[in-house]
């Protein structure tokens, strides 16, 4: 059997005095795209970090194709897992064309020249991104799907066998949140595994080939989306305040505000 | 590679093709200036025939009175050399601060680095040991000393929870610079006969610049100026933030440990040839950024040319505009710089990024 490309066992993290995460186990094979849920401070950016080794595991292991991740340096760990941050900060005055590569620097350390391949590949990270028509603009000008699009071709200028994505779709329009999950599917279906924080659940199920909850630091429950977004377990994390219906026409799980007798929505009381 | 900012693309297009042969010619344009002006005014064809004349194979006309070869190259060319060093070195480290500390403001005077090195090259002077031994100079070490000290203490007062905001730093920068300065002219009252010299550590000035001096500074530049381009690409990628530049593969520790040993030795070569000139570091990376963007493989030597060309010619003014009487240099770069930092304080607000 070959290992799993990411497997995560028994992971805490804590961080002044709070136990961030306690106990979290979890896999990404190469080829799938998992979806990582949770209420606000379940502790979603902090399984990111610690999985690339940048938040300090109190107990647990995280390895990279059998390996563990503190065995690699940290240019070696850049070029086989790419982050794209929640909110990552650039010059204003950079130009889309240069982040993108920044992506090569755990390829080229500090000495070596980009080369001719460099550049090729910085241009195809950009049109796979869907921003290559930006390369000439500063990110500074940049909407916010255009700005997270670049930092996404940013990160498949790494060439990743990994992609860690933190809340990519927060603030886009339905139609930029669809084109970033495209993104992400089609890198997966090249072979690399991706691992998505989201926050919207049916996006979550639409897109995700798993998923897994987190709440208070633990996993509550993970495989198949279907499997994990069930009333029982969104109750037992959100409180009575979603509901769950089915897609009537792919049978994929919706949420939606809840409307009970506990929970009374102003339009329905209208009604 | 295109201007940062459409308003600099006017200078781009006359600049843009070959930035570095424009530097070139600013740098040696100033040099000559500056070599011919002066009390007894040497004409520029003169002057370059007797350049000429130094070199090997070259025999130039060379009917020149004695006392003109004296003052271009016993007393003008060390200070011409002296400015430009100092000039590449402020605004080296300048622009080298500015990458670790992601801050447009950072700048050896304002972070209290130059005072931390004029009070490590001051207890050096007032100390017995002598002006060199074997050509190694002490002076230039005891600054580097206290330009390291100044800046591992701002560096902890200014970081609480992550990047330094400018408000912290400055505060930081300006404490510092108050504390070592005042131990200086503290030493200067209780020094003795030797306190002469500290004077130009607290004004700032070229008049007592000697070949010797500036020798015994040029290695610390030099190794610094090295140590910080290899880390070019890594000040690059230190331009987004540190965690996205660990995810990146950027050892953020490692590198800023360096970077900021390899700028406080480049600092501490300006303090030890020129005592504390202000500004320079602000100014110079600032105009090199607006033109060439944030690239530090170019910006760095950019930076260096015309910081070197900028304090030869501000070195020229604070010669002649009271001549015969002189002006020290950092009283000028002060009355340049400090509009230009209300300027840039005021456009970036609190952020911090370039």
């Amino acid at each position: 059997m070959t290992a799993p490309l990411l497997s995560v066992r028994d992971l805490h993290v804590r961080a002044g005095g709070r136990l961030l995460l306690r106990g979290v186990t979890m896999q990404v094979d190469a080829g799938e795209l998992v979806g990582v849920i949770g209420p606000n401070g379940a502790g979603k950016t902090t399984l990111l970090r610690a999985i690339t080794g940048l938040a300090p595991r109190e107990r647990g292991s995280v390895d990279l194709d059998g390996v563990a991740i503190e065995a690699r340096g940290s240019r070696e760990r850049a070029q086989s897992i790419a982050v794209v941050e929640q909110l990552p900060d650039a010059p204003p005055t950079m130009l889309v064309a240069e982040l993108v590569m920044l992506g090569r620097f755990p390829h080229l350390g500090l000495l070596r020249r980009e080369s001719a391949r460099d550049a090729e590949i910085v241009h195809r990270a950009m049109s796979r991104a869907g921003c290559g028509g930006l390369a000439g603009r500063m990110i500074g000008t940049l909407s916010g799907g255009e700005r997270r699009r670049a930092f996404i071709a940013r990160a498949l200028a790494q060439e990743p066998r990994l992609l860690l994505l933190d809340e990519p779709t927060a603030a886009l329009d339905a139609r930029a949140q669809a084109e970033i999950f495209e993104v992400a599917r089609a890198l997966a279906e090249g072979g690399a595994g991706v691992l998505v924080v989201i926050h919207d659940l049916t996006l979550a199920a639409a897109w995700c080939d798993r998923l897994v909850l987190l709440h208070e630091g633990a996993v509550i429950a993970s495989g198949e989306p279907g499997a994990v977004i069930t009333a029982e377990h969104l109750g037992a994390v959100y409180g009575p305040h979603v509901s769950v219906l089915a897609h009537p026409a792919t049978g994929l799980p919706l949420v939606v505000p809840a409307a009970s007798a506990e929970v009374r929505l102003p339009q329905a009381r209208r009604a | 590679m295109v201007a940062a900012t459409p308003r600099a693309q006017w200078l781009a297009r006359i600049l843009g093709a070959s930035p570095f042969a424009a530097a070139t010619v600013l740098l040696l344009a100033s040099a000559l200036v500056a070599v011919t002006q002066g009390t007894a005014a040497i004409p520029l064809p003169t002057a370059i025939a007797m350049f000429l004349d130094r070199l090997p194979f070259v025999t130039a006309p060379a009917d020149v009175p004695e006392a003109w070869r004296r003052i271009l190259f016993e007393v003008r060319l060390p200070r011409v050399a002296a400015a430009g060093l100092v000039g590449a070195a402020l605004s080296y480290s300048g622009a080298a601060y500015q990458g670790v500390f992601r801050n447009p403001l950072a700048d050896p005077f304002l972070l209290g680095v130059a005072s931390g090195a004029a009070l490590g090259a001051s207890i050096a002077i007032v100390s017995p040991l002598p002006v060199d031994s074997y050509g190694f100079g002490w002076v230039p070490l005891f600054a580097f000393l206290g330009a390291c000290v100044a800046v591992l203490a701002v560096y902890a007062l200014s970081r609480r929870g992550g990047l330094a905001d400018n408000a912290t730093l400055l505060l930081a920068g300006i404490a510092l610079s108050a504390v070592a300065s005042g131990i200086t002219s503290f030493m200067l009252l209780t020094g003795g006969p030797k306190t002469f010299p500290i004077f130009s550590f607290l004004f700032g000035g070229f008049n007592t610049s000697t070949w010797t001096r500036l020798l015994l500074a040029t290695p610390y530049f030099a190794i610094g100026a090295v140590v910080v381009l290899l880390q070019s690409r890594a000040l690059n990628v230190l331009q987004l933030d540190e965690e996205q530049a660990a995810h990146l593969g950027v050892d953020v520790t490692r590198t800023k440990i360096i970077v900021l040993a390899a700028a406080s030795m480049i600092a501490a070569a300006a303090v030890a040839i020129a005592g504390v000139i202000g500004f320079v570091g602000l100014i110079v990376p600032h105009m090199v950024r607006m033109v060439v963007g944030n690239d530090y493989r170019r910006l760095l030597p950019l930076t260096a040319m015309l910081g070197a060309a900028f304090v030869i010619l501000v070195d020229l003014v604070a010669r002649r505009v009271l001549a015969p009487q002189e002006v020290p240099v950092g009283i000028v770069t002060e009355i340049l710089g400090a509009p230009f930092f209300l300027y840039l304080l005021r456009r970036r607000g609190s952020a911090g990024s370039l």
